[in-house]
């Protein structure tokens, strides 16, 4: 999948990936596509609920080896 | 006249129905889409008393309403008592294991087997060792940063630039024989015990730490 630009969070534990997620959608367009990289595993839940709640649809969620893989289009 | 039949009857007149019984049934569905309707469009918000000043206890309010900023919600955090030297324009918060019995005193580095024993401090080695405080709040300071966990200043700092509404506590800075100078001044405003709750009154979510 494509990504008008990625965040590497990993190392990061909570609520930094929340945070940084926010502040990446934050200067990027509707309808852009930002990729997150994880490795804390509270982020699987938590970015999914930050989408439902925000309104950012979460396009793919994947866990690959020790990290965590998220596809987040802006609304 | 049931809901399906009312729905194609509005869709074609365009008037509510009149029999009572239609009526009553019409007036609940169209009370349900209303309700919904306000309640997507509403901003949740979320309203916390700070009432600790050391390292562990200044966790959960920043992290929960830092949080709360990234969902989109408005959020504050009224500091109140020691709450208050989480404001201090020169950050000096400490942990400490004295009176404070299931803090863990974990090393933050060594080979694994170290990092998990728990390391149990007597009180009075605690209570009574020079720079003891120091030391544990060094090591906890080590472990967020091993973790990847925000420091208690890079939350603030996050706090305020999300919007989060940080309160001071106006009685605790006579109590305590403070001086306004040595805050920050990010803080929104100085208030007492009579605003905060009328800023609270409306909060979807209000806790005390």
């Amino acid at each position: 999948m494509e990504a008008k630009q990625t965040l590497d969070a990993r190392g990061l534990n909570c609520p930094l990936p929340i945070l940084r997620t926010k502040k990446s959608l934050v200067a990027m367009q509707s309808g852009e596509t930002l990729k997150v990289l994880s490795t804390d595993p509270g982020s699987l839940k938590d970015i999914s609920s930050f989408c439902s709640q925000t309104g950012n649809e979460l396009l793919s969620s994947q866990q690959q080896g020790k990290d965590y893989e998220f596809f987040i289009r802006k609304a | 006249m049931n809901i399906a039949e009312m729905q194609h009857l509005e869709k074609q007149t365009g008037v509510m129905p009149t029999d009572l019984a239609s009526l009553d049934a019409w007036l609940d569905k169209k009370l349900d889409e209303k309700l919904a309707q306000r309640k997507a469009a509403r901003t949740p918000s979320l309203a916390i008393i700070a009432t600790k000043g050391t390292m562990d206890m200044a966790y959960p309010p920043f992290i929960l309403a830092s949080t709360a900023a990234a969902l989109g919600w408005d959020a504050s955090v009224f500091f109140t008592f020691y709450g208050l030297e989480l404001l201090k324009k020169d950050l000096q918060i400490k942990v400490s294991p004295l009176g404070n019995p299931a803090m863990p005193m974990k090393m933050p580095f060594g080979p694994d087997w170290l990092q998990h024993l728990n390391i149990n401090v007597p009180n009075f080695v605690a209570g009574n060792m020079p720079g003891f405080e120091s030391f544990a709040t060094a090591m906890m300071e080590q472990t967020t940063k091993t973790k990847g966990v925000p420091s208690i200043l890079e939350l603030r700092e996050i706090c305020v630039e999300s919007g989060v509404k940080l309160v001071a506590c106006q009685m605790t800075v006579d109590l305590f024989n403070y001086r306004k100078e040595e805050f920050m001044p990010e803080i929104s405003e100085w208030i007492g015990a009579t605003s905060y709750l009328a800023n609270a009154k409306d909060a979807d979510i209000c806790l005390f730490v």
